[in-house]
């Protein structure tokens, strides 16, 4: 496998079995730039920030529900996605599952590892921290397990997540989330009324 | 005497269920008596021959209480794991099927629960499973739809409300013990205990472990594990095994994924005049150093390609302390196809139209 000649990609592999690192025959089935490595590490360095940046942002979106009902979840769906496609895409490499686990990941998206598991790192993980498909690709979970001991609720990576919902997939987890809470506050408010 | 696990009545009946217990098996029953449990895997054949399976697993006649049936390890092809169960339970050994995620997804695996249950497999093995890199298609195509948390969750749920993931009901839900892996030498180390907890909350109920060859290692995750109170919640086997060679160590350490082998490990495999020798007895040292830790239940030798010995390594450690592993577990349909059989043999003649009218008034 490291002799056979290897083709410059976007994996480099040819750098990588120079290294004497295991280099998987072919082509990765996940190919991937290496440079986005730097923001998604960043982001998971900074994940208190983001934790509470997220927060904030959470609730603006709720307090903006009026608006988005106006217009319709259904209209405001495809620039809403746009926008969180790219927002988070440069951040965090997302891979719009659209069901953003990122806050009980450590700010580390579950979605870019080889196997998309969600709920820890597989017994594969390099003794460096690298992926077992991926030799070059710092450990998604590793990264998690890191970003989730500087966050506030960081105990939420112990939660265990529902298999995706592979129907949800390019739809915006923001606004998902948004009329899910506002749909609850809502049920609240009524169940207080009844009592 | 009838065996302890073995029906008073006949060794052809199946067992009685117990109390508190989750399945009819008798790995269940083994683990739940405190009783210091043996597992061992069994080398899938690369054929379609059932006779492969039956010698492969011969060679552990009265020294496993469980042969795991391996779902293509490592992303190789070879026999499917509900083949191997298919055969096994008919000659009524007690297999641990394994499930890996990454070449079915929820739909064929809950069907594969089902059918694994009904053919009397007692025991299902939750994983994750290497990546298709690792194995001789790297070209496939990974499916992981599920990963082995998932998994664990869609299993228990069927087992215990009766329900489909999707909430749909079953009529007689699978009857399984529900196990999990876990690899304690793998990065992030603090993370590992956690993540048994996290394998116990959606329905693990024995673990086996990767491969163990740094014990103080395994020392430490344990003491972890204990102050979690985890052991006490769930079944743990360590996974031993004999390495052939130092030179097979040196290969399985830079080339499979997840197998932490310490030097001092290997430069005594070096030093050793019969490499294979001294393998064997590594092993044996490694069980007889983790079986006093506490919290560890049993053991799961990997033995691959090298399956004789595991009798032997079972014997030389007295795990067993006298005890032997009933090689043969009824299976609940036994009795019906053994009628059938009967019923072929003596030649009853069909009278068509008898047929014809029976199904025409009962067509259940």
């Amino acid at each position: 496998m490291a002799d056979a000649v290897q083709k410059p990609g976007n994996a480099a592999p040819a750098k990588k079995a120079a290294t004497g690192a295991f280099t998987p025959a072919g082509v990765s089935p996940n190919r991937r730039s290496r440079h986005k490595y730097t923001v998604r590490l960043w982001a998971v360095r900074h994940s208190r920030f983001f934790e509470w940046f997220y927060h904030r942002f959470a609730q603006v979106f709720l307090l903006l529900h009026p608006v988005w009902k106006l217009f319709g979840y259904q209209r405001v769906e495809r620039p809403i996605t746009f926008v969180e496609r790219h927002v988070k895409g440069f951040l965090f490499d997302c891979r719009m599952c659209g069901q953003c686990a990122l806050s009980s990941t450590g700010m580390s998206c579950p979605m870019n590892c080889p196997k998309q598991l969600r709920n820890g790192p597989c017994g594969g993980v390099r003794a460096n921290g690298n992926c077992e498909v991926e030799p070059d690709m710092p450990c998604v979970w590793v990264q998690a397990w890191k970003g989730s001991q500087n966050m506030v609720r960081g105990n939420a990576i112990m939660n265990v997540q529902k298999p995706v919902n592979q129907s949800l997939r390019e739809t915006s987890s923001w606004l998902r989330v948004t009329a899910e809470a506002a749909a609850a506050r809502e049920a609240a408010a009524a169940a207080g009324k009844d009592a | 005497m009838a065996h302890i696990d073995e029906n008073p009545l006949g060794a052809h009946l199946p067992l009685d269920p117990l109390p508190g217990h989750s399945s009819l098996g008798r790995l269940e029953r083994v683990l739940r008596r405190g009783e210091f449990a043996v597992t061992t895997e069994l080398n899938p054949p690369d054929s379609a021959n059932p006779e492969d399976v039956y010698e492969r697993a011969a060679i552990f006649d009265g020294w496993v209480d469980g042969i795991n049936a391996v779902d293509a390890s490592g992303a190789n092809c070879h026999m499917s794991s509900v083949g191997i169960c298919a055969l096994l339970t008919r000659m009524g050994y007690a297999p641990i099927m394994q499930i890996a995620c990454r070449d079915k997804n929820r739909i064929a695996i809950q069907g594969d629960v089902l059918g694994g249950a009904a053919m009397g497999v007692c025991n299902i093995m939750c994983l994750t499973g290497d990546g298709v890199q690792a194995g001789d298609q790297p070209g496939a195509k990974p499916v992981f739809d599920l990963d082995c948390m998932s998994l664990l969750e869609t299993v228990r749920i069927m087992r215990d409300n009766g329900k489909f993931l999707s909430g749909r009901k079953l009529t007689t839900p699978p009857k399984v013990f529900l196990g999990a892996a876990i690899n304690p030498f793998a990065p992030p180390y603090d993370f590992r205990p956690f993540r048994l907890a996290k394998k116990i909350e959606a329905g693990a109920q024995f673990v086996q472990s990767q491969y163990c060859f740094d014990v103080p290692m395994f020392r430490e995750y344990m003491k972890k594990v204990r102050d979690l109170g985890l052991h006490e919640k769930c079944y743990i086997l360590v996974g031993v095994g004999p390495m052939a060679s130092a030179k097979t160590a040196k290969w399985i350490r830079s080339n499979v994924p997840g197998i932490h082998i310490p030097d001092a490990v290997i430069k005594r495999l070096e030093g050793a005049e019969d490499q294979k020798k001294e393998g064997k007895q590594l092993c044996i040292d490694i069980i007889n150093e983790v079986k006093e830790i506490e919290g560890v239940s049993g053991i799961h030798v990997m033995a691959y390609r090298q399956e004789e010995y595991v009798a032997e390594i079972v014997h030389d450690s007295g795990v067993l302390k006298g005890r032997r592993p009933w090689t043969r577990e009824p299976n609940p349909v036994d009795q019906m196809v053994a009628e059938r059989i009967e019923a072929a043999r003596s030649g009853q003649e069909q009278d068509q139209q008898q047929m014809a009218e029976k199904a025409a008034s009962q067509p259940h």
